[in-house]
């Protein structure tokens, strides 16, 4: 076992009933390192994603992230781990609430992980919203009055906000337009660069891989079959 | 009207409560030719495409001209493949029934000779053992089989004219090329023009002989798909092609175009790309430049002649720049 490796994915195994939609993969991905998981649509890369954050809890197979085995973890014991492994969905609307401000949004995980002050807190939503290149003053919208691009931007803020090691990014710039993808691509490349994450970066499309990634695992039908 | 023109569109708006999203929109379709329409969400892309097809949201006006106007004969000389396949199909009907009842709404045919044209119509699409799987309904068939059965619907009335709004978005590469194969044999087969509204430069690149490049409702280029994508001469064309990954070093920035695109209701004066242009001087801050022929093109910039060749460095910023809000 790789003790270096921020996450570290040995024959991962998850079924829905009598379909084995990941079949013992494995994988291991640095901090600061981008690893994609590339392939059609069915071959079982997102049903990875969610094993590997433990929203799916695998069949089989060992999940270690930063040195601790999640897969023998009670929810309990899994709390104060989930803050640091982070999603970010395809959906930029869909995973934000429509009914709330996007301030609210970017403030529900410091609520949440207990580290919110009625002094700071506001400050905090501020810096965030600035990290991920949105002019502080969007923290009054709701997201039917932001683009696609700054949506997914929210969703980025939002993931920052548990300050996580590693994000697990899935299809995050597949519904956006060419030209505000690249903006969202720099966005996360910067933030890798300067915070040391780690990626797991789920995507169909292989010129964004190619570009964007470190390394390629190439998946069909539930098999790692390159990489 | 010339011979070399099938449809022809000129001085086209499109408004909703007043506020126009297609401003004033000139081109025309050539019989046969695959004709792509790109630019980002918004530009008014689906809304013209929708305007060819008669089919445009309650609420819309037009003005301008569409000529012939085949929306009459929808389904005939004129047809949809939508983005959704699935929500295309009715879910409560055989899927071979559903083209048969589209080949009699056109055709003074037999019901029998209409299931002969549907089953036939299957076949050449790749539909296995197809006078069987007819008989099945939507939910029986897999997505590539229902995107087939929807281009076969298409093109069974041998239309034009076939208009394909986003046909691949929701799709994986390879559904995708699939898809588009499929697409352009039975159009070549019927001998259809085709219009197809995309965002992927992948799909124009290997599917459009011509490509319209639209802004803020507004043609900003038309020319020869290649030539276009080779050699873009509207720096908004320029800054499209320049984002792309597949253009770029590995782990080097992506070039991008800054800001986002005006909603219609507020317009900037003069070129609606100017703010976002890094080329924009004087003229395109007070006056909307109009389409120009260039090299066997038109090009809507009053700056054409200053953009360079590469232009990625223009849209390289060194820092992710903050959204304006």
């Amino acid at each position: 076992m790789n003790d270096d490796a921020l996450l570290d994915v040995r024959d991962l195994v998850v079924r829905y009933g009598d379909v084995t939609a990941v079949d013992h993969v494995s994988f291991a991905l640095a901090a600061g390192e981008t690893l994609a998981l590339d392939g059609p649509s069915g071959c079982g890369k997102s049903s990875a994603a969610l094993a590997v954050l433990q929203l799916r809890r695998p069949d089989a197979g060992e999940v270690r992230f930063e040195g601790r085995e999640l897969t023998a973890l009670t929810e309990r014991e899994l709390r104060p781990v989930r803050p640091r492994m982070q999603p970010v969905f395809q959906d930029p609307y869909g995973s934000l609430s429509p009914r709330h401000r996007i301030r609210d949004a970017v403030a529900e995980p410091l609520k949440v992980r207990g580290v919110w002050s009625a002094t700071d807190g506001p400050a905090r939503v501020a810096e965030l919203l600035d990290r991920v290149g949105l002019d502080p003053s969007y923290g009054d919208r709701r997201p039917h009055e932001l683009s696609g691009g700054q949506c997914q931007r929210v969703g980025i803020a939002r993931a920052l906000a548990s300050e996580p090691r590693l994000l697990v990014l899935d299809e995050p710039v597949s519904s956006l337009d060419p030209s505000v993808r690249a903006g969202v691509l720099n966005l996360l490349a910067d933030l890798r660069d300067d915070l040391g994450l780690g990626y797991l970066f789920i995507c169909h499309d292989r010129a964004v891989v190619r570009h964007f990634a470190d390394r390629v695992i190439e998946m069909r039908e539930g098999r790692v079959i390159s990489g | 009207m010339p011979s070399d023109v099938l449809l022809s569109v000129r001085d086209l708006r499109i408004a909703f409560d007043g506020v126009e999203a297609v401003r004033g929109l000139s081109f025309d379709v050539r019989p046969r030719e695959a004709l792509a329409i790109v630019g980002e969400s918004g530009a008014g892309k689906s809304l013209t495409a929708r305007a060819l097809l008669g089919m445009l949201p309650r609420g819309a006006t037009t003005s301008g001209a569409i000529e012939p106007d085949l929306s009459a004969h929808r389904g005939r000389r004129i047809s949809l493949v939508p983005q959704d396949a699935l929500s295309a199909l009715s879910p409560v009907h055989p899927v071979g029934d559903q083209l048969a009842a589209a080949v009699r709404s056109v055709a003074g045919v037999s019901r029998k000779e209409a299931r002969a044209r549907a089953v036939a119509a299957l076949d050449r699409v790749g539909i296995p053992d197809a006078a069987r799987t007819a008989r099945a309904y939507p939910h029986e068939y897999s997505g590539g089989m229902r995107q087939r059965a929807v281009i076969a619907m298409a093109t069974v009335n041998e239309p034009d004219v076939v208009v394909a709004d986003e046909p691949t978005t929701a799709l994986d590469e390879e559904r995708r090329d699939q898809v588009l194969r499929v697409l352009a044999e039975q159009r070549e087969a019927v001998g259809a023009a085709l219009v197809l509204v995309t965002h992927d430069m992948d799909v124009v690149r290997d599917h459009a002989d011509r490509v319209l490049v639209m802004y803020a409702g507004r043609l900003t280029e038309l020319g020869p798909a290649d030539e276009v994508l080779g050699r873009p001469r509207a720096p908004y064309t320029a800054g499209l092609l320049a984002s792309l990954p597949q253009h770029a070093p590995p782990g080097r920035r992506l070039p991008t175009l800054r800001g986002t695109p005006p909603p219609p209701a507020a317009l900037p004066p003069g070129c609606a790309f100017a703010p976002r242009c890094p080329l924009a001087a004087d003229p395109c801050r007070t006056a909307d430049p109009e389409p120009q022929q260039v090299e066997g093109r038109l090009v809507a910039c009053h700056r054409w002649q200053e953009l360079p060749y590469p232009a990625t460095e223009l849209f390289l910023a060194q820092k992710e720049e903050q959204q304006p809000a």
